[in-house]
């Protein structure tokens, strides 16, 4: 049914008709719409035989979805950010358990500074915690990916994230076709736990583990990632057939097949970037773009298959591994590692704390990937002048104070100069 | 020689050696003097095999409390255990000691797991399984002590046992908000002028569950069987939040002989350092009578964590101090009949 609607609001009913049975909520912006809705429907008897705890702390959250998850019931939480974070030890906890639970992820900045916009580091954060990790490029598919996310984990007993961006996702009103319960139900079966607490099976879940079963541990769990990379497309393929529409998969490319450039991102900003190619296009130049949805299990082969053609490969993210450059560009990197002849990696970090990513910025920074490639990170839109004067101020005064202060004192001086020229 | 001492030195010969549910144990016996262990009724949630150290308390409370639930349920009972020692010495993979569902998650996070297969089971219409939620001091009362309140504050269908040895015994000894003021812990070490643990306001978690208002609060010790069992009966006859510590005593982190548990927990109680209360709704309900008062040297005495407070001047004023704290609890709980009847 097609509605318009906010995205958390399109998510939350997509859940719903998922039947979860246990949700654990706390509010964090950008996710709070999604579990408010879910509440709601959960009161309103729209969500059946359901049960909403409303708890202290995300790590309680995870936790509470652990211990119902283990008993047999299909569990939800979501969060962001920071309550990514302070739930942490349980992310690992649940995919090292292999409890198949989702979440969705409002992708947030990590502080400090404290900032409650949109970027993927709270995703980076967790990239390599056992959890697949897909990414919503639009609303409708924020929606389809929770319905194909509980298929997956629990074919695999697994848990997964869906990614979200915050705001530009989850507080966008755009039109979503909300699919009917009856062809949700006939997509996603009813939950038949692999493990699961019952006094009339007792078994012990969550032994210590030493160093002569803990590798085979890991590796299964590696294992189960790697048939995920089969299972995730497959799923993706009968989501089609029966809601008539691509949601998911593990990647999708926009006129990269003969591209000289492509580019590389996830999530929203894809579709900023398909505009900025259509007119590079029209411009005569040669670019396409690869959208990974599934960055855990990371798609190495089928990502080298897009790019080996290419002269030249711009990863676009929204996160930054302080001291080392972007996540995403060294994942692409490892695409096209041994490969002869592979195409050159340029790294661009945009988008960080909310930034815009703008179609004037990317024309800039495509075109220079086009003639004047670069190695290292290029940081999109980067304030050079400010960045200069505080590095020449924290030379000149040991007790220089703190950066983030010093650069917003800095923009307020500049602001207050341009409205005094505009004064006079 | 006659009969009856044939039996009896018969029985003390005998090991209650168990494997799985089948109790062999002193099946030699007369069925009117076997002990309770020997039953084959007996639901034996945690069996033999497991690692604790001898003269552990802490295996010693949660068999009998484990044991308790389940007679109280039919066997109905989902186990969650925090990190600790009796996580680690119950569970050595692919071992388990647990003849019962049971599920180690993290250190901070027992009351919330069971918060989780509580609803997991009501949502599976089987409400007649039952969450305990299990964790010694140093996961109740410093780490898990935020999921703990908020279970406790949605008064979810939660027992939550406490395992009180006084510290962080599985890491090796060191303070835990449980300890003992005064006491030697590998993080307080009893030098310079303030040897042993501070003299802080202390923390008391059963006060602090009695003040969430929850529909149960009881102490209980291992040197008192029946009545720990008839709590955790108790507590499984209520639905809602509940809350048990056992003050379990620790051979190795208290410097105590291993014969000397059930006689430390005992002495705990009768020198009024530990007190043993019911309360319900927020209302201490009833307390246990000290029946031998002691004073608190009788209890730090045997431990060598308190070794060092009987060498100086300034140790006995520690312990008048410690005698304090006694007396106090002695005071708020009634503990002496001639007090609690005035």
């Amino acid at each position: 049914m097609l509605k318009q609607i906010e995205g958390s609001r399109a998510m939350a009913e997509a859940i719903g008709l998922c039947r979860p049975e246990v949700i654990c909520a706390y509010p964090i912006t950008p996710q709070t719409h999604i579990v408010e809705g879910l509440g709601e429907m959960a009161r309103t008897g729209e969500i059946k035989n359901c049960e909403f705890i409303n708890v202290e702390s995300e790590f309680a959250a995870l936790s509470v979805a652990i211990g119902a998850s283990a008993a047999g019931a299909r569990a939800y939480t979501a969060t962001a950010s920071q309550g990514l974070l302070y739930m942490a030890e349980a992310v690992y906890n649940a995919s090292g358990l292999g409890l198949p639970i989702v979440m969705t992820l409002g992708n947030r900045a990590i502080g400090a500074p404290i900032n409650i916009w949109n970027d993927h580091s709270d995703a980076m954060a967790v990239c390599d915690s056992g959890w697949m990790q897909l990414f919503a490029e639009t609303n409708q598919e924020a929606a389809d990916l929770h319905i194909q996310a509980f298929r997956l984990a629990e074919e695999l007993s697994m848990p997964v994230m869906v990614c979200v961006d915050g705001f530009i996702l989850t507080h966008a009103v755009e039109q979503v076709d909300i699919p009917e319960q009856a062809d949700v139900d006939a997509y996603l079966p009813s939950y038949e736990p692999v493990q699961v607490l019952d006094p009339k099976d007792p078994i012990s879940i969550g032994a210590m583990v030493g160093p002569d079963a803990f590798t085979e541990v890991r590796y299964l769990q590696h294992y189960k990632q790697t048939l995920a990379l089969r299972l995730i497309p497959e799923y993706a393929a009968d989501f089609k057939s029966r809601f008539g529409r691509d949601s998911g998969g593990l990647l999708r490319s926009y006129r990269a097949d003969d591209a000289e450039l492509i580019v590389v991102a996830m999530g929203s900003v894809n579709g900023t970037i398909k505009d900025t190619i259509d007119e590079m296009r029209a411009d005569g130049l040669s670019v396409g773009l690869v959208t990974l949805v599934s960055f855990r299990p990371f798609p190495t082969e089928a990502l080298r298959e897009k790019l080996v053609r290419a002269r030249n490969v711009v990863v676009i993210e929204k996160s930054l591994a302080v001291g080392m450059g972007g996540p995403l560009a060294n994942n692409v990197d490892l695409a096209l590692r041994n490969v002869a002849g592979a195409p050159q990696v340029h790294s661009v970090i945009a988008g960080l704390g909310g930034r815009p990513i703008t179609r004037t910025s990317l024309h800039r920074v495509l075109r220079r990937a086009l003639v004047q490639p670069w190695e290292g990170s290029h940081f999109l839109d980067l304030n050079e002048e400010i960045v200069a004067k505080e590095l020449h101020y924290v030379r000149k005064v040991r007790r220089s104070g703190p950066t983030a202060e010093n650069l917003l004192r800095r923009l307020g001086q500049a602001a207050d100069e341009a409205a005094v020229k505009t004064a006079v | 020689m006659n009969e009856q001492t044939t039996t009896l030195d018969a029985t003390q010969k005998l090991h209650f050696y168990q494997k799985g549910t089948f109790t062999v144990g002193n099946r030699l016996v007369s069925d009117e003097r076997r002990a309770v262990q020997a039953s084959t009724d007996r639901s034996n949630a945690l069996t033999c095999g497991h690692r604790a150290c001898q003269g552990c308390g802490e295996a010693l409370g949660a068999r009998y409390a484990m044991d308790a639930a389940m007679r109280a349920t039919g066997g109905n009972v989902i186990a969650v255990n925090a990190t600790g020692c009796l996580e680690v010495f119950t569970t050595p993979y692919p071992e388990t000691s647990w003849q019962t569902p049971w599920l180690h998650s993290l250190f901070g996070n027992a009351a919330a797991v069971a918060t989780g297969v509580a609803a997991a089971m009501r949502v599976k219409g089987r409400s007649e399984v039952r969450a305990i939620a299990q964790g010694g001091d140093g996961g109740t009362t410093d780490i898990g002590f935020g999921c703990l309140s908020g279970m406790f504050e949605r008064n979810d269908d939660v027992l939550y046992i406490c395992y009180d040895n006084e510290g962080y015994m599985n890491t090796g000894v060191q303070r835990s908000s449980a300890t003992p003021p005064g006491a030697r812990t590998a993080t307080t070490p009893a030098m310079g002028p303030e040897p042993g643990n501070v003299f802080g306001t202390g923390k008391s978690v059963p006060k602090i569950a009695v003040a969430h208002g929850i529909p149960y609060v009881a102490t209980a010790t291992v040197a008192d069987l029946h009545d720990l069992e008839r709590k955790v009966m108790r507590a499984m006859g209520i639905h809602g939040a509940r809350y048990l510590q056992i003050h379990v005593p620790c051979p190795l982190g208290w410097g105590s002989a291993s014969h000397d548990t059930i006689r430390l927990a005992r002495l705990a109680v009768e020198c009024g350092l530990f007190p043993l209360f019911e309360a319900e709704h927020g209302v201490v309900t009833s307390s246990q009578k000290i029946r031998r008062r002691v004073p608190v040297d009788d209890y730090l005495k045997p431990q060598r964590r308190f070794a060092h407070l009987f060498s100086t001047e300034e140790g006995r004023e520690r312990i008048g101090r410690l005698q304090g704290l006694a007396d106090r609890n002695i005071a708020e709980y009634h503990l002496l009949e001639a007090e609690g009847d005035a």
